[in-house]
């Protein structure tokens, strides 16, 4: 089964963001692969090893750093890679940009499915798997939790999450698919992974050697960090039932909540 | 038309509590405001719609819009802002709207501004506030195309009743059934009354601290107490030991929540926690380490043994209610 997987590089989740300009500030950031990207990989590689070889593809769009969390995935198992190099671009890229130049870098390679992350952990978006799926032209099934190809490769069934539930839906391929948490557990690379992924390899081409033309739908005016929220007080009591009447007493009158 | 279409979500035979709110931000931002529900059975509830603000409401009602069906939706959708020609759509960013927002965008060739918070209104400008990195930063967002589509987090606006009735006109949609390749086999969702994490007003969430599946009970009760429009969460490790499913994860690599009330039980309160629940109103911790840095962020902090002022903190609330 032949597959390909959008990878977005970004912050660790510890990062203390501070804001720079309409941006962030990128000193000292430590650089992961996305999260939920990570289940995405881990999809595609294990359905590789499950329907008997096949070929997996990462294509991200990020400027010169992006290619360390490239190669991360071809140490997981993945096979090549095309980086959608384009710092300018990526820099004004929002989801719909994103979009574009991820479907121009799938276009022209053979697949049976696409492997997203549901969203990005850095813009929480999460629009852009169904924006690749719009602009390849092929069914989307977003946050999904269980993957099943039928033998043939021809069609999907697979899980979504759902407010509150489940849905089974069935779906032809090729087809898009958003992973969420639940998915599969990632596998870390291994040493020889790492090392041979040194020589898989990656196809480097900018935005407009893409023949991306489309520029961003939105605009990031202004960047802030939340008001900073204060310690409040420490609910003094004897023992746990006399706090447990205080906490009770103070939710009753000052939240008003019970 | 220079106003605005709003998506109105209908889940299990009932408009979604997003819609009026996103209504009501319609009339406020001024001009023309139609709704679009879609569903099996919609057309009995429309006029709620213009009880909040819609001055016209479309109905897609029909047999085919029993189950959410991305494609299907998204059609009937597009064909209903074909014919208003809004200059800006509003839809509510839940389960389902984060999935039908940027389809329909997508379908309509422009971007999508997600997961809202606030909206203004500069000239015929929208700005939109959005959280990013799970409430780590705000950015203010402006959309250039047209129409501006932006989805908006449910519980961050308020609903407003107006004085008023909207016309109210059922919809002939064709569908391209070409177009429409998944089929939905089965549908699961639990008996549950519970509201959504994203959509709770209180949720009672417990971590590490908790020891295992069975004590979740607990919170379970205490949330119970607290009214219909309470849920329990979760923080990672309490998800990632097994204890609870992933869909109550509360944090930055799950859902990020702004109830009016989070009780935090036995969560030392990393950042990625932090980040998913820090806009919550009121945060009450309970944890027996007075150096978790949960206390730092808490308005109310109690430093003891949650398996003590749990069961206590239920008894004094039964007693406060009668």
């Amino acid at each position: 089964m032949n597959t390909v997987v959008c990878l977005k590089q970004v912050p660790d989740t510890e990062t203390l963001i501070k804001v720079a300009g309409t941006s962030i500030a990128t000193d000292g950031i430590k650089w992961v692969i996305s999260s939920f990207d990570e289940f995405a990989v881990e999809e595609a590689i294990k359905q590789k090893e499950k329907m008997g070889g096949g070929k997996v593809t990462i294509v991200s769009l990020g400027p010169d750093r992006a290619i360390e969390s490239v190669r991360t995935a071809l140490a997981m198992g993945a096979d090549d890679a095309v980086h959608v190099n384009d710092g300018a671009y990526y820099e004004k890229a929002d989801p719909y940009a994103t979009a574009q130049a991820l479907a121009a870098g799938i276009k022209g390679l053979t697949y049976d499915a696409v492997f997203l992350g549901k969203q990005a952990i850095d813009d929480d978006a999460g629009q852009v798997p169904a924006m690749v799926g719009e602009l390849l032209g092929l069914p989307v099934v977003t946050q999904v939790i269980k993957f099943e190809a039928a033998a043939d490769k021809k069609s999907a069934t697979v899980t979504r999450e759902i407010e509150g539930g489940q849905m089974v839906i069935d779906v032809p391929l090729p087809a898009v698919f958003s992973a969420q948490k639940g998915l599969n557990e990632p596998r870390y690379a291994s040493l020889p992974g790492i090392m041979k992924a040194k020589k898989k390899p990656v196809d480097v081409k900018n935005a407009g050697a893409l023949g991306v033309t489309a520029g961003p739908m939105t605009v990031v005016k202004e960047m802030s960090l939340p008001p900073a929220r204060q310690a409040g007080k420490i609910i003094a009591g004897d023992d746990a039932k006399a706090k447990a009447a205080a906490l009770a007493k103070a939710l009753h009158e000052e939240v008003k909540i019970i | 038309m220079a106003g605005t279409l709003i998506y109105a979500e209908v889940q299990k035979g009932e408009i979604k509590k997003g819609a009026f709110e996103i209504a009501s931000k319609a009339k406020e931002l001024g001009g023309d405001v139609a709704a679009c529900v879609i569903g099996k059975g919609a057309e009995a509830l429309a006029p709620q719609l213009a009880k909040y603000g819609a001055d016209k409401i479309y109905v897609v009602d029909g047999s085919e819009y029993e189950n959410y069906v991305p494609e299907t939706f998204v059609q009937a959708f597009v064909q209903v802002a074909q014919t208003v020609q809004p200059s800006v759509i509003l839809t509510s960013a839940s389960a389902q709207g984060k999935d039908f927002t940027p389809a329909v965008a997508a379908r309509l060739n422009v971007g999508a501004i997600s997961d809202c918070v606030a909206v203004t209104k500069e000239g015929d400008k929208i700005i939109a506030k959005r959280p990013m990195y799970a409430g780590k930063a705000y950015a203010m967002v402006e959309a250039v195309g047209n129409p501006q589509v932006i989805s908006i987090r449910p519980n961050a606006l308020g609903a407003k009743e107006v004085a008023g009735a909207g016309a109210i006109e059922k919809v002939a949609v064709n569908l391209d059934a070409s177009k429409i390749k998944a089929t939905v086999k089965s549908v699961e969702v639990a008996a549950t009354t519970e509201p959504d994490q994203t959509e709770a007003e209180i949720i009672v969430s417990g971590g590490r601290g908790m020891k295992g599946p069975e004590n979740f009970a607990m919170l379970e009760q205490l949330a119970k107490l607290f009214g219909p429009t309470a849920t329990t969460g979760a923080s990672r490790a309490a998800v990632d030991a097994g204890w609870r499913g992933h869909s109550y994860q509360v944090g930055q690599t799950g859902k990020t929540v702004s109830p009016n009330l989070y009780v935090a039980c036995g969560i030392s309160g990393a950042i990625q926690h932090m980040a998913g629940m820090g806009t919550s109103k009121v945060i009450v911790a309970i944890n027996k380490d007075a150096e978790a840095p949960i206390f730092t962020k808490a308005d109310y902090g109690v430093v003891d043994d949650l398996f003590n002022v749990v069961p206590a903190l239920i008894e004094e609330i039964k007693k406060i209610k009668g």
